[in-house]
């Protein structure tokens, strides 16, 4: 599904150059479940940007499918992650004037098909919240949304930068069994980014990232289910 | 609905405080432009309509006295399409009760020969030929001009009695009349709708008492379609000299026209470059306050463009809810503007009398406000979202990198002990320096209109001042129908009250420069005057102390004379001559274009005696109306005008506009600054949220806190006052530039009360800002807001 090659990337940050990427080759398949991890500024989150069409890497050639991103303008990539990916990130970012049902529905008005909102709410379970602002819901709840708000439209690819990152323990479990679930009922090839070492129990494919660079790659021949994990 | 249109409504929703103030910046821009321009547009109009309807001549002549058979030879001038004769006579009118002296013009109305052109317009009642002849009881009908009918509070049926060539008649009020010729009713070019009455009458009885059966003496002209003024003044002058003819004239030196179309320039400048100025700071600082808005959403962009929505889809949701709201501030400002120009347009229907005066906002005058808010708006929201929509999206949720501080100006210049808090508050103004100007720049453009918006009574106030009680310092002026022996002065000393007399003798005259000529009244005062002076804009008196002329310095600019040229002066009083006199000096004076003399030495041009037709006449406090009183017995006085009557005209009238109009801009202008003061405060909040909850987390006070918010406040306001009032006397400046016209020259005077309203109102907004600003602070949610940041 993802193929990248030779991908680099480099920020100017303030008067800092940083590397953020150097030289990353990587193919992910569909319906694949795979972890990214690394610590903090290894380059981890710069490839989910990447990979999500939200950044475009300095030099390297990367493909959904048979699509060149690399190079894509920035309506094709606009139109790429509308269609084809869903997001989750760290920080939510709810629409704050927006309730559960309309932040979700934000992505139904412009998707190509849709499921149901209330569907997708179920999904996450939480129906009976639906008609809360993000300000009165607890952080899981905040997150599940945004989990809803990227499956409604029936991604290709999930991508879920630090999902649990802003959650506490039991909350964090919760909404790796939302992605699981996503994941082995509907197909969704998903792309988990954390610095938690123990998620990775749950994941087809282990990347472990450090210094932009791709250190090393673990296949589990026996994935978790997320009760099973512990940190 | 959508639930993009969703977040809309609930932003808005949520902004109220913001929505309000920007779009009352926007109602007060597109009201003041409104009102003003829509009130003299209904003026121009109506003035146009009743012109056209009324067959306005186009030149006017008066004459002692000719057979009618001259009309036919002046019917025969080249250029000239059409003649109408008539007798007037101005006499003096006595109404019941009243001490004060009246002048009143009655005019013949002939039913044999309806007129062609100055119709007059009779107020609720059918065109009638002639008010009808004297009735049995000897009383004359009498159609009465309208705005003395209203001043003095006469109706049909009411009676006046007038001194018909030595013989007191009674005048029997039949009808309310409106005359092209006396839209503008006044005296010596200052209104007074009291003292100053048109009487229409049957043309047969004027003609008997006066001796006119057969004759006229006064005439109105329609010029050909090509026909030249010039030419025909010059012919009808030829014709006319041999029957007493004086000063024939075209429209510009008629009366009425003058005062009105002098009234519509002005404001037609007013109303074009005040309210321009006042909707052009409305503009930019919309544009200001939306760009800033619109960047604080920065990371809702950011979600939306990651969620796969388009930047069109984006920067049209933004345009929608300015757009919203700028919307609101138009309609707002045109509701408001519709009523102000409503209100401003009965102020001037009491000034200007027309059969149908209706205020109307023209087409035009919706487009052009609607237009450039509309595209300022669009323009400062199409802005802020680029800078954002160009960055990945990625980027965008990102918190911003670390600015670029550096050491701010003090300290690179050595000064060191600068407060912690103070340098942080500095180096973040002087690290976005183009922020921190635009801040600066909106707060002192809302100063600097305030100061404008004041100006206007200001300079009222002064011109009122300098003329009523530098220039005329007497009580009361007489004056008499010819020109008198000066020792009849002697005469008024000893009238009841009089404390000192000054004569003046007055000659109409049109100076004449090669091939400029000026229509004017040469003014001979005393050698050295006591009671009516000769004052300048800088409020220092002028002497004529030579043989030659003083020269209003616009009336000398319209000649082309500098001091020490030679003027030709032609004598439009008695026998036809031509002085040749000497310009002494050129005065700057605020009103009107004058010539003066000392009395002394006009008279030796002349080749008079001791003559003079004015006195100047100083009263004992409480004896002025006695005083009236015993002026009406003397046989040879035209007329006796209290200064306290025409002050009073002036500031019922003339002033009243200005200053109504001046308090309705300065209302706007204060709440434009209290906008824009406001939304600088909130927006500066929102920009910082973050940064100020981290400082609460480490333990800074929220005094500390609000303190680094509010100081920044301070430095902005602080520089902006005098900035702004710097850039309000430069406005202020334009402003008196483009209002100089014949009549006016507006003096820059601002006073200081004018520079501390500026300053309250911003200082009251900041402060009103400060304290909403400092409750949001206290209600800062640290955790939350650290929450969702890295």
């Amino acid at each position: 599904m993802f193929h990248a090659r030779g991908l680099s990337k480099v920020y100017r940050s303030g008067e800092v150059e940083v590397h953020a990427l150097r030289d990353v080759d990587l193919d992910i398949g569909r319906g694949e479940f795979v972890v990214l991890l690394g610590a903090s500024g290894s380059g981890k989150s710069t490839l989910l940007n990447i990979l999500g069409g939200l950044d475009v890497p300095t030099s390297g050639e990367i493909r959904f499918g048979d699509q060149r991103l690399d190079g894509a303008s920035e309506a094709e990539l606009t139109a790429y992650r509308r269609e084809h990916v869903g997001f989750v990130f760290q920080f939510y970012n709810l629409i704050p004037s927006l309730t559960v049902r309309e932040n979700v529905a934000l992505v139904t008005d412009i998707a190509l098909d849709p499921m149901p909102v209330d569907e997708a709410i179920d999904l996450v379970g939480l129906t009976p919240r639906r008609d809360h602002f993000p300000s009165q819901l607890s952080g899981g709840e905040q997150q599940r949304v945004a989990i809803a708000r990227a499956i409604v439209k029936r991604p290709e690819v999930l991508l879920c930068d630090e999902p649990t990152g802003a959650l506490d323990y039991a909350t964090g479990k919760l909404v790796l069994e939302v992605i699981e679930r996503i994941n082995r009922e509907t197909g969704t090839t998903a792309v988990v980014i954390t610095h938690n070492a123990a998620i990775a129990g749950m994941a087809d494919r282990v990347i472990h990232l450090g210094d932009g660079r791709i250190q090393r790659v673990e296949t589990n021949a026996h994935k978790l289910s997320p009760s099973q994990l512990s940190w | 609905m959508k639930a993009l249109d969703r977040k809309l409504m609930r932003d808005l929703r949520a902004m109220w405080s913001q929505v309000l103030t920007i779009a009352l910046v926007v109602a007060s821009g597109v009201a003041g432009f409104i009102t003003t321009l829509s009130a003299v547009d209904s003026l121009a109009l109506a003035r146009d309509r009743f012109y056209a309807e009324a067959r306005f001549a186009d030149v006017f002549a008066g004459l002692k006295r000719a057979p009618l058979t001259v009309a036919d030879t002046l019917r025969a001038l080249p250029g000239v399409a059409d003649v109408q004769t008539s007798v007037e006579v101005a006499v003096r009118v006595e109404i019941e009760g009243r001490s004060e002296p009246i002048v009143g013009q009655l005019i013949g109305v002939d039913p044999r020969r309806p007129a062609r052109m100055n119709l007059v317009v009779l107020r609720g009642a059918a065109a009638a030929p002639s008010p009808g002849p004297p009735l049995a009881d000897g009383s004359i009908p009498a159609w009465v001009s309208e705005s003395f009918a209203t001043a003095n509070q006469l109706k049909p049926g009411s009676r006046l009695s007038a001194l018909i060539n030595g013989k007191r008649r009674t005048l029997l009020m039949t009808g309310v009349a409106l005359s092209p010729e006396y839209v503008f009713a006044g005296l010596w070019g200052m209104p007074d709708q009291r003292g100053f009455g048109v009487f229409w009458v049957d043309h047969e009885a004027l003609a008997a008492a006066f001796d006119m059966a057969g004759a006229f003496n006064h005439l109105a002209l329609k010029l050909a379609p090509h026909g030249d003024e010039r030419t025909v003044i010059d012919g009808l002058t030829g014709v006319l000299d041999t029957y007493g003819g004086r000063q024939a004239h075209g429209r510009t030196d008629q009366t009425s026209h003058a005062m009105l179309d002098n009234e519509i320039k002005e404001q037609r400048v007013l109303g074009t470059l005040l309210p321009s100025i006042f909707l052009g700071v409305a503009a930019f600082l919309l544009n200001v306050v939306i760009a800033r808005l619109v960047s604080t959403q920065r990371e809702q962009i950011a979600a939306l463009k990651a969620l796969g929505y388009p930047n069109a889809t984006i920067a049209l949701h933004y345009l929608k809810m300015v757009l919203v709201i700028v919307s609101i501030g138009w309609l707002l400002g045109l509701v408001i503007g519709d009523q102000l120009g409503a209100a401003l347009t009965r102020l001037y229907s009491d000034f200007f009398r027309f059969p149908s005066f209706e205020h109307r906002v023209a087409p035009w005058l919706l487009l052009v406000s609607g237009g450039l808010t509309l595209a300022t708006a669009v323009l400062g929201t199409l802005n802020a979202i680029a800078a954002t929509a160009r960055l990945a999206p990625a980027e965008a949720m990102r918190p911003q990198a670390p600015g670029r501080y550096r050491r701010t100006l003090f300290e690179r210049m050595g000064i060191r002990h600068i407060p912690t808090s103070l340098r942080m508050i500095l180096r973040q103004m002087e690290r976005r320096p183009g922020r921190t100007a635009l801040a600066v720049g909106g707060v002192a453009a809302s100063v600097a209109i305030v100061v404008m918006g004041n100006f206007l009574r200001d300079a009222i106030e002064s011109i009122v001042d300098t003329q009523f009680t530098l220039a005329m310092r007497n009580d009361v002026a007489v004056w008499t129908l010819d020109p008198l022996i000066d020792a009849s002065g002697r005469e008024l000393a000893r009238l009841p009250g009089v404390t000192a007399v000054e004569s003046n003798r007055y000659v109409p005259v049109t100076l004449v420069n090669g091939h400029r000529r000026e229509r004017s009244q040469l003014r001979g005062y005393a050698l050295q005057p006591e009671l009516y002076r000769i004052v300048d804009v800088n409020r220092r008196q002028t002497q004529p102390t030579g043989d030659g002329l003083v020269l209003t310095d616009r009336l000398a600019d319209k000649l082309g004379v500098r001091v020490g040229d030679r003027v030709q002066v032609e004598v439009l009083e008695g026998r036809a001559r031509t002085l040749d006199l000497v310009v002494d000096a050129t005065v700057r004076e605020m009103m009107g274009l004058n010539a003066y003399m000392n009395r002394p030495a006009l008279n030796r041009a002349l080749g008079d005696g001791d003559l003079s037709t004015g006195f100047m006449l100083a009263v004992e406090p409480g004896r002025e109306a006695e005083l009236l009183d015993a002026t009406r017995q003397l046989p040879r006085v035209a007329g006796a005008f209290s200064k306290a009557t025409m002050l009073r005209n002036m500031q019922e009238l003339s002033a009243r506009n200005v200053r109504i109009m001046s308090t309705v801009l300065t209302v706007f202008a204060s709440i434009i600054a209290v906008g824009v003061v406001y939304n600088n405060a909130r927006i500066a909040l929102a920009e910082r949220t973050w940064e100020l909850a981290s400082l609460r987390v480490l333990g800074f006070t929220r005094a500390e806190v609000s303190g680094l918010l509010l100081g920044e406040m301070v430095i902005v306001v602080a520089l902006a006052l005098p900035l702004g009032m710097l850039l309000g006397w430069g406005l202020v400046h334009v402003l008196a530039g483009a209002l100089k016209s014949d009549q006016f020259y507006f003096p820059v005077v601002i006073l200081p009360r004018t520079y501390a309203w500026a300053a309250i109102c911003v200082v009251g907004a900041a402060l009103g800002s400060a304290l909403v600003v400092r409750r949001r602070i206290d209600r800062l949610d640290m955790v939350a807001a650290l929450k969702t940041r890295e």
